[in-house]
């Protein structure tokens, strides 16, 4: 598909020159964010350099096996389409309604709602002005407070919310990779006089059999 | 009648209060005559006297021991009688009971008149009650089983009886009496209630949220006398089972009335209350994983006990959020002063669990072998981690705010964003996990094995995720599926290609399997599968709840194309969305008893022609004076077309439709259906082996041999 190609290399040019191609800052912890996107702009460079050195400069095998993996992993997860539309859409998606109904700004359906009309008509105007995604979200929190967003920001305390879950999992699966290495460090029980343990290929040969002969 | 509820209920609580006196009290002389039995063995002196009274005691044990067992059951019968007095209250119009009044109305019709029962804070409880009380009945009946565990269970479970029972006679009285001048008319019965499926939802989710009282009963009771072997595990599990079920279909039918009441195009909103029943399914089906380890290798029986102990505690933390008011949900009753009640609950039974568990851990040691990394015993330890990772962050997300309210004085949202960026990526992970898990053996699994087993499901799910990524986006919803487009499309992609793999896993497990005694028996394929999972059901039949698990996810993964629309429709007008368009031929009102009701009347047609006519309505109820939106749906298998009249603009007095274009939703409830499909074929019990087996002929192919065996 030479044509999808060619819209892929677009965009990961623009994003290696830190241009907003579509892509949401508000999707992901800012900080890890911006850092993520410069790791893709750096190996971004590195592909295009490699592609236009292709005949002068010989890159290792394996950092070539991986890098249209990488290339491919992180343009689907931080590139997107950036008309106004779609902005409107995805910025009003993190936004609550505030009359109390506890929907997302675009999907509070009651007719007669007293704000999420002029709530809509402010986030078009923003993006008509051509106000960034963060100003806009400055702007709503400063007229409605911090639970007009959807989710908690990725400053502050906030930070915390999105911190926590992470942080237990990695702690979780240290965890878990300690307790394996324990149990298996472990010594086997004593067994009765004149009984020989088996190890490796003996004992897989047994295991195999048994599982043939008594597994349906 | 309200005075024969009142009496009922101060009955059934006196009833259960003697249950849990009378138990421990059998159990105490129980204990004292076994250890004067086990001086008797141990060869230590006894003096005649001794033994007539260890005679004496043991009778008399056993004779109070039987009353506290029947007060359990007769309790049944007394919160039984205060139901069914309520009821009778309801279908009477009986408004000088306040409960009645507030939720109830003359017109409204009988089946909701039924589900009044549920519908306010009182009754609730009460059906709470009678739930609890039922489970206990059915427990006490069963008690034959095991004597001992059971009657320590019932006295836990008349523990928790008296605890809803205080609250029905002392703090949300369901028969309260309306002060003054009694009304001619109810209030009526909220109008977003007013859905056939309400009169399931709520028995069903409450038949998940106080079964899960039974497994945390048997857990304690073999925690405090110390239960040897593993039988009780076994029984718990069943318990466990049929109340995950339960709760499976509650949760699954709180979704699917949300999506054709509310209105709003969706079915799962991550609101508190929402949360607050997914949190106890995550840790039941936690357990219902690890419990495994416990019964194949005597596992993990510390953790088994804090995971039976966490899905009990948080059934009830999450009713303690509803009641409270501490968390705002759109579902939560008035704050009220019940939220006291249950914290202290909480508090009493984590020190009751913590106490025991604390004093008798030393019976649940065991010796933990290892063999290898690669091995059914370490996929087990990550899957508990996920589930229960996954519990954390939804309990985390839904007191964020409160916490936040506490450290910097403002109060945040917690809304579909932030569990859609915490949440979905370790779902993916667990997705992962439940496709290499049955591909593992008990033990050691040779990578050689694994790889084999697994080359052609991952080959599978490749094909399909390039596949989709490659087609044309006018085929159908979930088809020209682009990542690179949002990252929602990426997760999509990656919940579909990770539902193909767990799909083609357990597919090769049944063909494996299937053609193994498709070779004995020289049966065809299919019967030969029939008859695997007759033999294992609970194996099978796990695999099958898995296959509908990842129906349900690529149902889940269908949001990613959801489209709306919304516009004023005259006469005439003209609205497309997708492949449809909708051209409003008419509107018109009716009026019935209960509510009046305005209706779009829509063509739908499919290119050039038409398909359909819908009618999504919009109610007027007056007893409540309260407007709600009836959407009509038309679902299929590749998306649901989801149209709500939502009444008239008030500057113009036109009318505002809005249609919804929802992908793959109806994958979710068939995904549902299979689940529960499974769950009852693991409760079956095995086939019983053959009485003659012909020989064992080894499988000619290293391709035929079943890398997995057990459950």
């Amino acid at each position: 598909m030479p044509q999808e190609t060619k819209l892929t290399e677009v965009n990961v040019g623009t994003a290696a020159l830190g241009c907003r191609s579509g892509a949401q800052p508000g999707r992901f912890a800012g900080g890890a964010y911006e850092v993520m996107r410069e790791c893709v702009a750096k190996i971004l460079r590195e592909c295009l350099m490699t592609n236009s050195n292709r005949k002068t400069k010989r890159s290792q095998p394996s950092l070539k096996a991986i890098r249209p993996l990488l290339l491919c992993t992180f343009v689907f997860a931080f590139l997107g389409a950036s008309d106004p539309a779609t902005r409107f859409n995805e910025i009003g998606h993190q936004m609550m309604c505030i009359c109390g109904c506890n929907q997302i700004l675009l999907e509070c359906n009651h007719v007669g709602c007293p704000d999420s009309d002029g709530m809509r008509n402010e986030l078009m105007a923003s993006l008509t002005r051509g106000d960034s995604d963060s100003l806009v979200e400055q702007g709503f929190v400063q007229k409605y407070g911090p639970t007009v967003l959807a989710a908690p920001t990725t400053k502050g305390f906030d930070r915390a919310a999105y911190i926590m879950p992470f942080a237990a999992l990695i702690l979780g699966f240290s965890l878990i990779v300690l307790v394996i290495r324990a149990w298996k460090n472990r010594p086997a029980p004593a067994i009765a006089d004149g009984l020989r343990p088996m190890h490796g290929a003996e004992l897989e040969q047994f295991r195999d059999q048994a599982r043939q002969e008594t597994d349906l | 009648m309200a005075e024969i509820g009142s009496f009922a209920l101060l009955l059934a609580l006196a009833l259960s209060v003697y249950s849990l006196l009378a138990g421990i009290l059998a159990l105490a002389f129980q204990t004292r005559v076994s250890s004067q039995l086990t001086g008797v063995a141990a060869g230590r002196p006894v003096p005649g006297e001794e033994s007539s009274l260890v005679a004496m005691l043991r009778h008399g044990s056993e004779r109070i021991g039987e009353t506290a067992r029947r007060a359990g059951i007769a309790t049944f019968g007394a919160v039984l009688l205060a139901s069914i007095v309520l009821v009778i209250c309801a279908f009477r119009d009986d408004f000088s009971i306040a409960y009645i009044l507030h939720h109830s109305n003359r017109d409204l019709p009988a089946p909701y008149k039924f589900a009044v029962l549920w519908s306010g804070q009182e009754g609730s409880l009460l059906f709470w009650s009678l739930l609890l009380a039922a489970y206990g009945f059915v427990l006490r009946l069963r008690y034959k089983t095991d004597p001992r565990l059971f009657a320590y269970a019932s006295v836990v479970l008349s523990g928790v009886q008296i605890f809803f029972l205080l609250l029905l006679n002392f703090a949300a009285h369901p028969f309260a009496i309306v002060q003054g001048t009694i009304p001619a008319d109810g209030n009526g019965l909220n109008p977003l209630l007013q859905y056939p499926e309400m009169v399931i939802h709520p028995p069903m989710l409450y038949l998940g949220y106080v079964g899960f009282t039974i497994p945390f009963a048997f857990a304690l009771g073999a925690l405090i006398m110390k239960y040897p072997g593993e039988k009780w595990i076994n029984i718990t599990r069943r318990w466990t089972m049929v109340t995950w079920a339960f709760l499976t279909c509650g949760v699954f039918l709180g979704a699917h009335w949300a999506y054709s009441v509310l209105g709003w195009g969706g079915y799962w909103g991550w609101d508190p209350v929402e949360n607050a029943s997914l949190m106890p399914w995550l840790t039941g089906t936690a357990f219902l994983h690890s419990v495994m380890m416990q019964e194949k290798r005597g596992m993990l029986k510390m953790w088994n006990m804090w995971l039976v102990f966490a899905t009990f505690w948080l059934a009830i933390l999450g009713t303690f959020l509803t009641r409270s008011g501490i968390i705002s949900s759109v579902h939560a009753f008035a704050q009220s002063s019940i939220g006291d009640w249950f914290a202290w609950f909480l508090a009493i039974t984590l020190i009751v669990f913590l106490f025991f568990f604390f004093k008798n851990k030393s019976h649940l040691r065991s010796e933990h072998k290892l063999e290898s990394l690669v091995s059914r015993e370490s996929s087990f330890l990550f899957n508990n981690l996920l589930f229960v990772l996954l519990c954390f962050t939804v309990l985390w997300g839904t007191w964020f705010p409160k916490i936040s309210e506490l450290v910097q004085g403002n109060k945040v949202t917690v809304g579909a964003p932030f569990y859609n960026r915490v949440a979905i990526p370790v779902a993916l992970l667990l997705l992962i996990l439940t496709a290499v898990g049955p591909l593992l053996a008990w033990r050691k699994t040779s990578l050689e094995s694994l790889k084999r087993n697994f080359m052609w499901p991952t080959i599978g799910a490749i094909v399909v995720a390039i596949f989709l990524m490659a087609t044309p986006q006018k085929w159908g919803s979930a088809f020209g599926l682009r990542p690179w487009k949002d990252i929602s499309y990426f997760y999509s992609l990656m919940a579909i290609a990770l539902s193909v793999l767990v799909a083609l896993t357990v597919a090769s497990e049944f063909f494996r399997g299937g053609r193994v005694i498709s070779k004995h028996t020289r049966q065809g394929m299919f019967a030969s599968m029939v008859q695997l999972t007759h033999r294992n059901t609970r194996r099978y039949g796990g695999y099958i709840v898995h296959f509908g698990v990842v129906v349900v996810i690529i149902g889940f993964a269908g949001a990613a194309f959801n489209l709306d629309k919304e516009q004023e429709m005259g006469y005439g007008d003209k609205m497309t969305i997708g492949p449809y368009t909708l051209i409003c031929r008419s509107y018109t009102d009716d009026d019935a008893p209960n509510y009046a009701s305005e209706w779009a009347v829509l063509d739908v047609y499919k290119g050039d022609k038409q398909i359909d006519t819908m009618t999504p309505v919009r109610r007027f109820y007056k007893a409540s004076r309260q407007t709600s939106t009836m959407p009509d749906i038309r679902s299929g298998l590749n998306e649901d077309l989801y149209l709500v009249f939502e009444g008239l603009n008030p500057d113009n007095g036109h009318p505002i439709l809005k249609a919804h274009l929802n992908a793959l939703v109806m994958w979710i409830w068939m995904g549902v259906w299979i689940m529960l499909i499974g769950t009852v074929l693991a409760l079956i019990p095995n086939a019983p082996a053959p009485l003659r087996v012909p020989a064992p002929s080894r499988v000619a192919s290293a391709h035929a041999e079943p890398v997995a065996t057990g459950d």
